[in-house]
């Protein structure tokens, strides 16, 4: 399942909701991702960041999520997958995206989950843009996470 | 044809969303992107390293050597960053 949606998520009602009434899940694994206080890999060297904006191209997001949660369950034997990104205005601390994978053994969870994560960085149609202490600045692209993104290529 | 920005192309460009006609040799992404950039200031200074815009039609990633057409969605953006 995928949802984009502006608002929150609870992720402990989110993933009862994956393996509820289900007895052949052994394995659930689950990602969230952060607005983080600061630019870059370093608190120390960075400019500090208040709040992020998301925004994304309607259409076009919900297919590629879509289509990355397909390709996630053909390589996967998952028992339920999900995915909610958010966008919108988010501050610090706040929540903007959970991946959850379920399956009757964990290396698939983990594996599955890690993938889907690798995935949308590099190809669902989402741009951030942080407040920093220096003025809005527009995240980007990482060549790490093109990396990450590759080795999942067979 | 349908041109949507997005981003720091969106700010640039100064619209999120345009109809344009394109003359009729502009038959493929990257003639329509050379065109895009002479149409003012804006669109030449957002378009002048095409290595950090990325192209879709009609939803989906495309290169520059792909089929645009009257009537394509077509959408200008950076790299995408979520997660």
């Amino acid at each position: 399942m995928i949802r984009v949606q502006r608002e929150d998520f609870d992720i402990g009602a989110e993933l009862d909701k994956l393996t509820a009434g289900r007895s052949d899940i052994g394995g659930l694994a689950s990602f969230t991702g952060l607005v983080r206080d600061f630019v870059g890999m370093d608190k120390a060297a960075g400019a500090d960041v208040s709040a992020m904006t998301l925004e994304h191209y309607p259409g076009m997001t919900e297919k590629r999520l879509a289509e990355i949660e397909a390709e996630a369950n053909t390589r996967w034997p998952l028992s339920a997958s999900l995915i909610i990104h958010r966008y919108g205005k988010l501050t610090a601390g706040e929540r903007i995206v959970l991946v959850a994978c379920a399956a009757a053994h964990r290396e698939d969870a983990f594996a599955a989950c890690q993938f889907l994560m690798d995935w949308l960085k590099t190809s669902a149609p989402f741009w951030k843009q942080e407040d920093t202490a220096n003025g809005p600045r527009w995240v980007e692209a990482d060549a790490k996470d093109d990396a990450l993104a590759a080795r999942w290529k067979t | 044809m349908k041109i949507l920005y997005f981003a720091w192309l969106r700010q640039r460009i100064g619209s999120a969303e345009e109809t344009v006609t394109p003359p009729p040799e502009v038959t493929s992404v990257g003639a329509l992107l050379a065109w895009l950039a002479t149409r003012g200031p804006g669109y030449a200074e957002a378009l002048k390293d095409l290595s950090v815009v990325r192209v879709a039609v009609n939803q989906e990633f495309a290169q520059a050597g792909d089929a645009v057409k009257a009537g394509d969605e077509v959408a200008l953006f950076p790299p995408v960053t979520g997660g």
